[in-house]
């Protein structure tokens, strides 16, 4: 029962690695998109709420729309810490202070959320990594 | 006239304000009236008093509060009054507006409120009504007209009939970047008021305004915008010396139109970004403002702060003194005829922490 399906995806794969790999229909990319977006929208969700926090406090509360958040500098020099850092370092020092929270691993999907939200919300703005 | 000697008086008082350290308040000086009815009055606004639970708060929100209110009792000369500037509470509640209307008790001279969304949206203002009176008001002190607008009431629509329940139609109008929130305004029935209210002041009345959002259109995604702003300006534009303070913005803003000055005052909570820090919507921080230095989050109370304003013979004279930020001072320039920046006003004297991205 297993075995066939099994067999079946094998000779596919080796069906489009040898022959199609960089074939991708509309349908690929809108579903790119979609995922991209859920994750945006999650992100959005976790951004505005007081879930991440300990004390009510939500990020949105001082960065609206992701606002002053700066993604395209980092990694950069964060000469608070004097070190160069990416930026979940970064989320998870608001974490921990102003929303007075534990910190979040670097790839909980949460973490991934609030970084694809603030990227979205700075779509267009070119890359200046190191910029203070 | 007098202004030679009052002058200097009051920047001998300016300057004990400095020694004294930074002062989250803004303390307001008329001196255009003569020296016998020279007075000054202090501004602390947005403290956004949140509730954890039961007796819990937001202890960074609280220390901005408590900190602005120990030392505006220790300004001298003494201010005749404060004004707090609306959005004492985050989301409205009892336990909210009692816990900062408790840390507020401790200041020592009268103090004039200005309704904020945040203590409005939950139950409109009734509770707030109790502790501090009327929504919107005007009285006269020393020879200036001032008049306290509640600028934060929208559609009715949006208000009496689009949320289910009171809690939600607070949260909705406490997300400043929500597009379910809906656009401030003044209303008719204010506006008619303020028509009957100004009719019996003199034109040559120096008149101040107080009012939570800007009464002027800079960005409307976050609400620093209030949708009439135009016709309540026209009710204004009689008068020869027209102020308008206000909060909501919590960053540095200044502007001139026609005969009206504007300025902003600084929140103790927090400080928000520029509008045109979001790369997604355009907006119109008026040309003449010089912004804030960056803040540094590190720092709880950076680029919160407190204005000292002169109203020299019916024009302003600011000066913002920022905790662990750049003082700055701006003076309505005659011969411009607008607020201008003391030091940072011309492109090239502005420094790298004054651009916004």
């Amino acid at each position: 029962m297993i075995r066939k399906p099994m067999t079946l995806t094998l000779a596919l794969l080796v069906w489009a690695g040898a022959t199609a790999a960089d074939e991708f229909a509309p349908k690929d990319i809108q579903r790119w998109q979609d995922e991209f977006m859920t994750v945006v929208t999650e992100g959005r969700r976790l951004w505005t709420s007081p879930e991440i926090g300990s004390n009510g406090v939500a990020c949105a509360q001082c960065h609206p729309n992701a606002a002053n958040t700066h993604p395209e500098t980092y990694p950069k020099f964060q000469k608070q810490l004097g070190k160069v850092i990416a930026q979940w370092q970064m989320i998870n020092w608001c974490i921990r202070n102003p929303l007075e929270a534990q910190p979040l691993a670097a790839d909980d999907p949460r973490m991934t959320a609030l970084q694809t939200y603030i990227a979205y919300e700075r779509r267009g703005v070119k890359l200046e990594p190191g910029k203070h | 006239m007098r202004e030679t000697t009052t002058r200097r008086d009051f920047l001998k008082g300016a300057g004990t304000l400095m020694a004294l350290g930074t002062l989250p308040v803004s303390l307001v000086r008329l001196a255009f009236a003569g020296a016998r009815e020279d007075f000054t009055f202090g501004y602390i606004s947005d403290a956004h008093i949140q509730q954890i639970r039961g007796n819990s708060f937001v202890r960074n929100w609280d220390r901005g509060l408590a900190r602005a209110v120990a030392e505006a009792n220790l300004l001298n000369p003494a201010p005749d009054f404060i004004v707090f500037g609306g959005d004492l509470a985050q989301l409205g509640s009892k336990p909210e507006l009692d816990h900062g209307a408790e840390i507020l008790a401790a200041l020592k001279p009268k103090v004039h409120h200005v309704m904020g969304e945040h203590d409005y949206y939950l139950d409109l203002g009734d509770y707030w009504e109790k502790l501090f009176g009327p929504h919107y008001y005007s009285f006269d002190h020393k020879g200036v007209h001032f008049v306290v607008l509640n600028s934060i009431l929208t559609h009715d629509d949006w208000t009496y009939k689009r949320w289910p329940t009171a809690e939600q139609r607070m949260l909705e109008m406490a997300g400043l970047d929500n597009p379910n929130g809906s656009p401030f305004m003044v209303g008719e029935k204010q506006r008619q008021w303020l028509k009957d209210d100004l009719a019996k002041v003199k034109k040559d009345t120096p008149v101040v305004v107080f009012s939570h959002s800007p009464i002027q259109k800079i960005y409307k995604g976050w609400n620093f915008w209030t949708e009439d702003a135009e016709q309540v300006q026209a009710l204004l534009k009689p008068f020869r010396k027209v102020t308008v303070l206000y909060g909501h913005v919590h960053q540095i803003q200044y502007n001139q139109i026609g005969n009206i000055s504007f300025q902003s005052v600084m929140a103790t909570a927090w400080p928000w970004p520029y509008p045109q820090s979001y790369a997604q919507a355009e907006s119109h921080l008026p040309v003449l403002t010089v912004p804030i230095n960056r803040a540094d989050p590190f720092f709880d109370r950076d680029a919160t702060g407190w204005q000292f304003v002169n109203v020299w013979t019916g024009n302003i004279d600011i000066h913002y003194t920022l905790y662990n930020n750049q003082s700055r001072a701006v003076r309505f320039n005659k011969k411009t005829g607008r607020p201008e920046d003391s030091v940072f006003q011309a492109i090239d004297q502005r420094l790298p922490p004054q651009a916004h991205y």
